[in-house]
């Protein structure tokens, strides 16, 4: 069969790569990066996942149909969270518990 | 086995090779496309909850503050370097496979097991630490504080999303189990080793959740303390 196969050097690059990553995203924690610290690190792990996912799960090397289906889980979780982001961040009108207001299921009862 | 093993070298096609494929090429694709396609139904079930994690970060920042700062950034960090090292290992066993290296594939799944479990027994150590300071809401919650009821639901998504992904882990130890099984049986070849690899993706697809979880809970709360 005719699947390709990696060097094991291609591997071991991966995993240094995503170690470094590790290091950098725990490292950025530490440092106050104000409303940019979620960000960088949602856009570390997406670096992390897309390595992950190109090369040990071999995506990289695998059909167009099999890369669309791939793509289409990140379609549609955007779709999720975006739409649902889309909604709540516009509802300004209605009263949250906010966060300067203790969240307690019995108050004002 | 051996019978059915024995009636297809009789009409000369490779013994794991369905009569509804052409190929052994073609049966690979049509696994692989399967597997990705339960896969993004996991991407969507454990989507459900990191949509819940993201709505009630925004809602409640201070309870996230203080919930993830009683996390153990040591041991989540640990994790994480055990977890994605699992994920290379397991590249590797697939790798043997493909090569035709039975022992070579049996000693990276073996690898890659003792490294879930690792991953599984610290996961405990956590999960107890929670249970002694009393912070497993609906069985031993005992926190107060002006955010201890924000921090209840920090900490019950916590272990939603942590447990389901440990359950997970669980699923991929007895899924290798039984691909080293058949590996010590001598089952697989370069010709054939689909079980191997689509257990593999499985393996990875929990790895990346956890490459999310990671950061999400532990990490970008951390330095709210600071304002605090």
């Amino acid at each position: 069969m005719a699947g390709h196969i990696s060097p094991k050097s291609t591997y071991i690059a991966i995993f240094v790569a995503l170690m470094v990553l590790t290091a950098i995203t725990v490292a950025v924690a530490f440092v106050d990066l104000g409303i940019l610290n979620f960000p960088v690190a949602i856009g570390i792990a997406i670096i992390k996942a897309t390595l992950v996912i190109l090369f040990f799960m071999h995506v990289k090397y695998s059909s167009k149909l099999t890369q669309l289906v791939v793509a289409s889980a990140f379609f549609f979780l955007v779709i999720l969270l975006g739409l649902t982001l889309v909604d709540y961040l516009s509802r300004d009108w209605q009263p949250f518990p906010t966060a300067s207001v203790p969240l307690s299921p019995l108050a004002d009862e | 086995m051996s019978d059915g093993l024995a009636a297809h070298a009789e009409h000369g096609h490779h013994p794991d090779l369905q009569h509804h494929f052409d190929s052994l090429q073609q049966q690979h694709e049509a696994s692989t496309l399967g597997m990705w396609v339960f896969l993004v139904t996991e991407v969507m079930f454990f989507g459900g909850l990191f949509t819940a994690y993201m709505l009630y970060r925004l809602w409640y920042p201070d309870g996230w503050i203080a919930g993830s700062n009683q996390l153990d950034i040591v041991l989540g960090g640990v994790n994480t370097v055990v977890l994605i090292g699992s994920s290379l290992t397991m590249a590797l066993a697939v790798r043997g496979a493909q090569t035709g290296s039975r022992k070579g594939t049996m000693g990276w799944l073996v690898f890659t097991m003792a490294l879930g479990l690792t991953f599984l027994v610290i996961k405990g150590f956590e999960y107890h630490e929670k249970w002694v300071l009393g912070e497993v809401p609906g069985l031993n919650f005992t926190l107060t504080g002006p955010y201890a009821a924000q921090e209840e639901i920090f900490f019950s998504l916590y272990f939603a999303m942590t447990g389901l992904h440990a359950l997970h882990m669980v699923v991929g130890f007895a899924l290798l189990s039984v691909i080293l099984w058949m590996a010590h049986k001598s089952r697989f070849s370069p010709q054939w080793y689909t079980p191997v690899e689509m257990s593999g993706l499985y393996w990875h697809f929990v790895d990346i959740v956890w490459i999310f979880l990671f950061p999400l809970l532990y990490l970008v709360d951390r330095i709210g303390a600071v304002a605090h």
